[in-house]
């Protein structure tokens, strides 16, 4: 057994319980969360550091010999997403901190509902999404994705008013939906294969006589990752229901959810199903320029912030597909890179809403205004996420683009390159969108009542800058010093197109 | 025996996505159990129905040398019934608050998140 593997998701497990047993005491919830996930990120480095110098980690559950145990495996590219989820975890636990509370946000009826589950789901939310990123066995990935679900029906549902009983309805359907997929695609794989371990099916699917019927089931996979990434045409859940819980919420679940979707597309489609990529790759090319496009298009008529950068989700998961499909070693890493950056900046970009909500009094860029007067630090703390998100050279969004039209140049995919770029050209008109109404222009209205304007660094707001900062200094530090994350995205990778490193680490050294 | 649970399975299918396709939102919750009792069948199926033989080692023996029934399938399906139990209750508690807040058993009503 090698603790650190199960690590990221059984201390998430303890710290849920520990913030339970503490529900009566919001003070100590705050802290116990946040010293909590400081040890989280310590833990995902030490995996990252330990998958970095010794390989692909495995630990086999009960000490079941692998095929017919549940392995618990981090290769690189699971890691690298457990390092980004517990750093979102620390960013969202600082940020709570003032944004679930202040009488002018939430009633009091409201933020005793919070004070019930909030930080406990949370951290149950963490577990189910490092155990999908760290499983090596599917069915045990469809456990954890129920972990993750359950978990985030509830935060999204918390407050309990109309909007967000509707968003929350759609979110349900829809993910039944999609679990319903997959168990079947989990069915079907097990009557030809007889094994759910990913290593054992990548060694037997080949073998397998019927390849028409593996090219069906993983369609099954591809519909059912595919509504949970929010991919065209299945993303109509996404910009309904994501705009609707407290921000905090909306953040984590704009970073981290559809990209655990995205995490097991790029799994099953690098690893299970790559006996026919000529027909299932090309699907999934022409899904991500149709994601793309869409969800940029999606963004322009939108005035709420929230909902602008909602469908922005919904136009970069088309960016990692996009990797994913073109399938060479280069377009990989560019899609891994990609999710590195895209968690980091989305998120930030949703904290950043939720202080333009504090100061400004609205998410609807109509209302508010004059920012770059009153907050010009704000302005420039929205400027470097928004740019990066858009792809302006130094900043991370550029690179992550540079490598995914790269490897379509590659390919000599022109038409595709051609969609990509002028996709970044309207995420850059939507983000100067918001950059004129809630930043440049003049304040429609006098200067919002007087408790509300609070400085940035003041009591009640240092705790969202913070993590604003926090968030910002890594995108910097991404896009003035690429190298050392393409280099472990490079590393993801080689493992990822590699698929008999992975196979020979999972079945070869059982422990 | 294979084949009379096939068509229950087709016929829970189509059932499901009716119910799934009407605009009431109980009958979709009813709908998506259906969806979820399908494939959890489909899955039982799909692991070789066997009757009456028990997935033991013979004593003396030291490998399983005749055919019997994979037990595997069996243990997926109850984890699949109890997760989908779980959530079926939420739906149903989160259903009646749809209805507390919008009035009406009416999908098409529910529009107020997407404006």
């Amino acid at each position: 057994m090698n603790a650190i593997v199960i690590a990221p998701i059984v201390f998430p497990l303890i710290l849920g319980l520990i913030t339970l047993t503490l529900w009566q005491n919001r003070k100590m919830q705050e802290i116990a969360n946040v010293i909590g996930s400081a040890v989280m990120v310590l833990i995902s480095i030490l995996l990252m550091k330990m998958v970095l110098s010794d390989g692909i980690l495995v630990t086999q559950a009960g000490n079941w010999p692998a095929p017919f145990g549940i392995s618990i495996v981090a290769d690189t590219f699971s890691a690298i997403m457990v390092v980004i989820s517990s750093v979102m975890g620390l960013a969202i636990a600082i940020y709570s901190i003032s944004s679930m509370k202040n009488g002018f946000v939430l009633s009091d009826m409201l933020q005793k509902r919070q004070q019930f589950g909030y930080y406990p789901l949370l951290n149950i939310m963490y577990m189910g999404i490092n155990g999908a990123f760290l499983t090596g066995d599917l069915f045990n990935m469809y456990v954890w994705f129920e972990v993750l679900l359950i978990s985030s029906f509830i935060l999204l549902s918390l407050d309990g008013t109309k909007l967000q009983i509707e968003g929350t309805f759609k979110y349900v359907t829809i993910n039944l939906l999609s679990s319903a997929f997959f168990l079947i695609g989990v069915g079907f794989l097990y009557s030809l294969t007889g094994t759910l371990n990913m290593a054992d099916l990548a060694v037997k699917i080949p073998q397998v006589e019927n390849q028409s019927m593996v090219t069906v089931i993983s369609m099954f996979f591809l519909v059912s990752f595919g509504i949970k990434a929010a991919i065209f045409p299945l993303f109509f859940w996404l910009p309904s229901s994501y705009h609707t819980p407290p921000i905090s919420i909306s953040a984590i679940f704009a970073g981290m959810l559809t990209k655990v979707g995205v995490y097991s597309l790029i799994r099953v489609f690098t690893l299970i199903f790559i006996t026919d990529v000529a027909y299932t790759h090309t699907i999934i090319l022409w899904i991500s320029a149709l994601t793309m496009f869409v969800g940029v298009l999606g963004a322009a008529s939108q005035y709420d912030m929230r909902r602008i950068l909602s469908f922005h989700i919904i136009s970069q998961i088309g960016y990692m597909i996009f990797g994913l499909a073109l399938f060479t070693p280069l377009a990989i890493a560019g899609a891994v890179f990609y999710i590195m950056h895209h968690i980091i900046v989305k998120a930030n970009l949703f904290l950043v809403a939720g202080l333009v909500k504090r100061v400004g009094g609205s998410y609807d860029i109509r209302k508010v205004g004059g920012l770059v007067n009153t907050y010009p630090f704000l302005a420039v703390m929205f400027l470097i996420p928004a740019l990066s998100l858009a792809g302006i050279p130094p900043l991370s969004g550029f690179w992550s683009k540079f490598f995914v039209v790269k490897a379509a140049l590659e390919l000599q995919e022109y038409f595709l390159v051609f969609v990509a770029l002028l996709v970044g050209l309207l995420t850059l008109y939507s983000m100067t969108k918001i950059w004129n109404e809630a930043f440049w222009k003049n304040n429609p209205e006098k200067i919002p009542a007087k408790e509300l304007v609070a400085g940035l660094f003041s009591k009640q707001n240092i705790f969202m800058t913070i993590p604003i900062i926090l968030l910002a200094l890594i995108t910097l530090s991404i896009g003035f010093n690429p190298e050392p994350f393409y280099q472990i995205a490079d590393r993801a990778a080689h493992e990822l197109m590699n698929p008999s490193i992975y196979i020979n680490k999972v079945l070869g050294g059982a422990q | 025996m294979e084949f009379l649970l096939a068509i229950l399975i087709g016929g829970l299918f189509s059932a499901a996505i009716y119910m799934i396709l009407r605009r009431s939102i109980i009958k979709l919750i009813i709908g998506l159990s259906f969806l979820a009792h399908a494939a959890n069948l489909l899955i039982f199926t799909l692991g070789r129905v066997i009757r009456g033989k028990a997935p033991l080692i013979q004593e003396g023996s030291k490998h399983i040398t005749e055919t019997v029934a994979d037990p595997l399938p069996q243990a997926l399906i109850l984890t699949a019934i109890v997760i989908g139990f779980g959530v079926t209750a939420f739906t149903i508690v989160l259903i009646q608050q749809v209805y507390q807040s919008v009035g009406v058993d009416d999908s098409d009503k529910l529009k107020a998140s997407d404006q």
